[in-house]
């Protein structure tokens, strides 16, 4: 989890966080490249329609701000790549980000948690501790469980590191 | 016609308020509350994008919570969509609307 030092933020992951971080900002650049389908729902929550009821409009804007909305959300996937410590010195290991850097996470770990969430059809008053452990009554090995036991750790980190900037 | 002054019917004179025409009314920019998004976070973007304070910001995500969307701008309807656009580079459940 995050904490401040100075005017930098700073985690030490294990190997294991390493290796779901990149696999989930790896997804999410993937949904936003060769993956990118508006009939998607993930994409659809990332790039909600701006008039819900006016699909000419909506077509329009998109026009002129979707290049830029993928183009940002794909450097903030990449925040997240470029500062994960290398896998050849072991795998884990401290991330130690600046401000800049620091919004660009936040903003990615969101976009992974909306995808994730959208995927596990987490809807509000959705109970995570129940939903996890009825995953784990109905088969521990699944990959809900797995989905949902990340999906749960993004939104611990987000929040470690949001405290941080604010603190 | 007789003594009797007939009562004069003035044409529509009195401006009704209410009625301003669509094409004067403002344009809105609204978020919606979505499942996902933490509320410190959805709390930290409107300071971060509007330069709310944080009682501002914190009571524009309650209405969020709460009411299930509020109105968190309002102007030009190409400000709004600009402000649209900001918020879903945050991830932010936004639409433009006319208020």
């Amino acid at each position: 989890m995050f904490r401040r030092q100075g005017d930098r933020y700073v985690a030490i992951f294990a190997v294991d966080e390493v290796r779901v971080l990149r696999k989930v900002a790896s997804e999410v650049v993937g949904l936003l490249t060769d993956g990118f389908d508006h009939g998607d729902p993930v994409v659809g929550r990332l790039f909600p329609e701006v008039y819900p009821d006016d699909s000419a409009s909506t077509a329009e804007f998109r026009r002129y701000t979707e290049g830029d909305l993928k183009t940002a959300k794909i450097d903030q996937a990449g925040a997240i790549l470029a500062a994960l410590p290398d896998e050849a010195g072991g795998g884990g290991g401290e991330v130690r980000l600046d401000a800049e850097a620091a919004e660009a996470w936040l903003r990615a770990l969101n976009d992974a948690r909306l995808a994730m969430g959208v995927r596990l059809e987490i809807k509000d008053g959705t109970d995570l501790g129940e939903e996890l452990d009825e995953a784990v009554a109905a088969d521990p090995t699944s990959s809900r469980v797995f989905q949902l036991s990340v999906y749960a750790y993004l939104g611990y980190l987000q929040e470690s590191l949001l405290n941080a900037l604010i603190d | 016609m007789g003594g009797m002054a007939a009562p004069q019917v003035a044409p529509v004179e009195t401006p009704d308020t209410d009625e301003v025409p669509v094409s004067d009314r403002p344009w809105v920019t609204i978020v919606w509350d979505d499942p996902v998004n933490l509320m410190t976070y959805v709390t930290w973007v409107f300071q971060k994008l509007f330069g709310y304070s944080r009682e501002k910001a914190e009571q524009l995500m309650l209405d969020v919570h709460h009411k299930g969307k509020a109105v968190v701008s309002t102007g030009a309807r190409e400000r709004m969509e600009h402000d649209a656009s900001q918020l879903h580079a945050y991830g932010l459940w936004a639409t433009v609307d006319r208020s």
